[in-house]
Parts: C-alpha cells; sequence; structure tokens
C-alpha cells in the first residue's frame, strides 16, 4: 500500500499538488484522474520518486520515500514498474531485450533463466511471435503490451501507469485496462494508472482519486459515480450534454423506482 | 549567467557520470556497441577527409615555393608537420564533433524526450554512468583515429606531390624526415586524448538536459556542435600555450 499525506509541489510559484492526501491499495487498480493540468501526472511522478514534494510524507509501506537513503530508494525502485504514457521502450533493443533489461540489469540469472522469465511475461502479455521485432515495428497496443511485460518481469510489488490507454483505440484500451487489472490481481500488486479515459475509470476503477487544479476533489470507486453529488466530479464525468442528460434520466428512473 | 549554470551543470554531471556504476556486463556490451558506432563508423570519413586534404596541403605547399633558393623537400615537411601538429589532432576533431557530437547528443535528446531515461533513472539505474562513460571509454580508442588520420594525410601528401610532378619520392620523404621532433606526437596525442573526452561529455550534457521534443533535438544537435568545437579550439590553444610555448 502507498500513503501519501499532505502533499504540496510547487513549481515557478504556481502550487501544482495543493495538501493531497490518499491511500492507494494493495491489490486494486488505483486510479488518479482529472483534466490535463490538474496534476495527475506531477502526483504520479511524486510518487516514483522522480519529484520531491515541498511538504508532505510518501509512504510505501511503513517506509517513507522522502526519508529514504539513495541507496534505499534505488531498492525501492527494484520493487517498482513503469509504463511510460509513450511505452518508453528502448529503440535500440528488440523485444525480448527490452523485456529482459531489468534481468540482466539488477539479477543474477544465467541466459537462459533470464530467457525463461522473458518468455513466461511475453505470453502472460498475450505478445507471441514479436520477440525480435524492435519498437518501431510495433502497433500502440503492442507497444504498451511490451512495456507492461518490462514492468512485471522483476515481480514488482508496484505497478504504475502514467495514461496506458493515451494513444489507442477504445477496443485496444479496454484489452490494456483488463490485462493490467488482471495482472494486479494476479501478482497481488499496487497498481497506480494515471489517466483521464472514463472508460477507464469505468473498467476498472476500484479507487479513484479525482484532481482538479491540484486539489483532491473527490475519492470512490466506479460503483460510487452514479450516486455522487460532488459537482467538479460531475461536471469531469459527465462532460457532454448527452451524459448529463442520462444521468438525469437514470436518476429519476431510481426514484420513481 | 545562463552560460555560468550550464559550466556548473556540466562539471556535476561528470561527478554523476564517475559516480555508481552500472554493472560491468551491461557496461561492456554498450562500450562495445558505441566503438562500433563512434570508432569504427567513423574510419571511413575521416580516412577520405584526412586523404584529400593532406593532398590540398602538399599542393598548396608547392605552389608557394616559387622561389629556386627554398627546397622542394619542404613540401613532405609542411605536409608532415600541418598534419601532425594541426590537421589531424583539432581540426579532425572538430569534424568529429559535427559527425559524433551530434549523434551523441540527438540518441541521448530522443531518449529524453520520449521518457527512456525516466525509465531507466526508476528503474534504480545512474543514468549518467549507463548513458555517458560507455561513450568516454570508446572514445579512449579516438587516437587511434587520428593516427589513421596522421598516416593518410602525409599519404596523400605524397601521392599528390608524386602523381602531380611537384616533387619527386625521394625528396618528399627527405622532407618527411627532416628535423623530425617525436615530442610534437606526443603532443597531438596529449591533445586527442583530452579532446576525445570533450567530443564525448559536451554533447552528452546538450543531449542530457535537453527540454522540449522533436525540434529541440535539431537544435540540441546544433549547439552541441557548436560549444563542442568553441571547448575544442580553447583547449588546443591552452594546451599549446602549455606545452610548445
Amino acid at each position: 500500500m502507498i500513503t501519501v499525506k499532505n502533499i504540496f509541489k510547487v513549481f515557478d510559484k504556481t502550487t501544482i499538488l495543493n495538501n493531497i492526501s490518499a491511500s492507494f491499495k494493495k491489490g486494486k487498480t488505483n486510479l488518479i484522474i482529472g483534466q490535463s493540468g490538474s496534476g495527475k501526472t506531477v502526483l504520479l511522478k511524486c510518487l516514483l520518486g522522480l519529484h520531491v514534494p515541498e511538504k508532505g510524507e510518501i509512504f510505501f509501506g511503513d517506509e517513507s520515500l522522502i526519508d529514504m537513503k539513495e541507496k534505499q530508494r534505488r531498492m525501492l525502485r527494484q520493487e517498482m514498474g513503469i509504463v511510460f504514457q509513450g511505452s518508453a521502450l528502448f529503440d535500440s533493443m528488440n523485444v525480448e531485450e527490452n523485456i529482459m533489461f531489468p534481468l540482466k540489469m539488477f539479477t543474477n540469472n544465467n541466459d537462459e533463466e533470464i530467457l525463461d522469465r522473458v518468455n513466461e511475461v511475453i505470453k502472460r502479455v498475450n505478445l507471441t511471435n514479436s520477440n525480435y521485432k524492435m519498437p518501431s515495428e510495433l502497433s500502440g497496443g503492442m507497444q504498451k503490451r511490451v512495456a507492461i511485460a518490462r514492468a512485471i518481469v522483476m515481480n514488482p510489488k508496484f505497478l504504475f501507469c502514467d495514461e496506458p490507454n493515451s494513444g489507442l483505440d477504445p477496443k485496444t484500451s479496454i484489452l490494456i485496462d483488463n490485462l493490467i487489472q488482471e495482472i494486479t490481481k494476479e501478482y497481488n500488486i499496487t497498481t497506480v494508472i494515471n489517466t483521464h479515459d472514463m472508460n477507464s475509470v469505468m473498467e476498472i476503477g476500484e479507487n479513484i482519486i479525482f484532481l482538479q487544479n491540484g486539489k483532491k476533489e473527490w475519492e470512490g470507486s466506479n460503483l460510487d459515480i452514479f450516486d455522487t453529488d460532488n459537482k467538479p466530479f460531475i461536471d469531469f464525468v459527465y462532460s457532454s450534454e448527452i451524459l448529463k442528460k442520462a444521468r438525469k434520466a437514470l436518476k429519476n428512473s431510481k426514484a420513481d423506482l | 549567467m545562463k552560460v555560468l549554470i550550464n559550466i556548473g551543470s556540466y562539471f556535476l554531471m561528470l561527478q554523476k557520470v564517475f559516480g555508481k556504476f552500472t554493472k560491468w556486463s551491461v557496461l561492456r556490451t554498450l562500450i562495445f556497441k558505441d566503438i562500433e558506432v563512434l570508432i569504427i563508423g567513423s574510419l571511413g570519413i575521416v580516412s577520405v577527409i584526412s586523404f584529400f586534404v593532406g593532398g590540398v596541403v602538399a599542393i598548396q605547399t608547392a605552389l608557394n615555393l616559387s622561389n629556386p633558393l627554398i627546397p622542394r623537400n619542404l613540401i613532405g615537411y609542411a605536409t608532415r608537420q600541418s598534419v601532425i601538429l594541426e590537421f589531424a589532432p583539432t581540426f579532425m576533431s572538430i569534424i568529429m564533433a559535427g559527425k559524433v557530437g551530434s549523434y551523441i547528443t540527438s540518441s541521448i535528446g530522443t531518449m529524453r524526450v520520449t521518457e527512456q531515461i525516466d525509465a531507466l533513472e526508476v528503474m534504480g539505474i545512474n543514468t549518467y554512468n549507463y548513458l555517458i562513460f560507455p561513450k568516454i571509454i570508446a572514445l579512449l580508442l579516438y587516437p587511434f583515429v587520428i593516427t589513421l588520420s596522421m598516416f593518410l594525410g602525409i599519404l596523400g601528401g605524397y601521392v599528390a606531390s608524386v602523381t602531380g610532378g611537384l616533387c619527386s619520392s625521394a625528396i618528399f620523404i627527405e622532407g618527411l624526415q627532416l628535423d623530425f621532433n617525436p615530442f610534437h606526437i606526443q603532443y597531438a596525442f596529449i591533445k586527442t586524448t583530452l579532446f576525445s573526452f570533450f567530443l564525448a561529455t559536451v554533447p552528452a550534457f546538450h543531449g542530457y538536459y535537453l527540454k522540449g521534443g522533436a525540434l529541440q533535438v535539431g537544435k540540441a544537435s546544433t549547439t552541441s556542435f557548436v560549444w563542442t568545437s568553441v571547448v575544442i579550439i580553447l583547449a588546443n590553444f591552452i594546451i599549446t600555450q602549455l606545452i610548445l610555448a
């Protein structure tokens, strides 16, 4: 579990994160949602240790990320898997090399053991017959699968995904979302997903944190979405008139019942 | 002010390059890859340029020897001195700042804009060491490139002189051997080794700290070429003052 307590982050005198507190639960898909510029990516980068908040605490289990020494932080990072928005696959390496990279870097396994593990995760993300393809030869969805495979190859305790659906068609988006959720359950890991895709929110949002202008405006699950009266959240979720009407009709039908 | 900040950041970057080391088996692969791209990949262009510039130096020297009292062996002598002292170590390094330097800036810069460096960082890898150290080690072989450049430059001068009828083979070789000071070779290699360090680190600095997108990668490559050339020229002046003056 990851716990964030009262964190503030300021860039060029502008407060990007304003007193955020939240818990990201183990074995669940935790979503950070909000409009562009709401502070989602900054919060994710704070969790990853790429940004240091001006105030507040971030706990991985019982250990404070901010108080950690560099060596401890490196050890923790080896327990993290990350799927970046643009996949961030290494251009100079093929699929297999990309996935085996963390194993070669951080384990003393022999080549055979490494290859076995790589093939296992390749199979897990349904990416067969692509071992020797270069990232440029893959579709967006396949690149995401490689990125997920690379993220889970070390059996991480924490999985972070920055907009895993960006640039994907709705059908592939749902497949990727479901894959992430299945992996979260299977490995019993803490997954944090940064997104503004409402399909993801509805599909896999077990613990949702909604940010607006750097503040946490709402927290709940996909099951709570229809019942909330939080105005900023409603405005975000039901951004189109059609959706607003649909919500109203749903509420009325519930009242009639 | 910005220049001072950049100079400070450059030295801080160097400190981190020699910080936590990447696993040797991974580093070794990267070093060999960089040797292939940066050193072996440059041999063709270095050979062509050296041979023909050596030839031009010899022809121009011969054209300026209108006085019959000046011996013709001066063609070989001038070609040797120009190539060994200045052309091969310094001007070839400036050409390499364009070829090798822009490759380093654009490859590291592209990794920056596509979040590949962030991905490495989050894995707990010292990205400075992982990305820059192999290039520094690979470019330690750069003096061998310059040795080839010296040889081909002089050969180009010889071929141009003999086939062009500027002087005989024996006279050119006599000029080559005239008043030879082996310390000049030592001086050339001292500066070449220092330039190789700048060729690896200055472009890497511009790539690593790049902000923006594809357009900025192009701009950074140009800026890195300019700054690498400036640093090489300044270092050349200082070393020459310290060693030869």
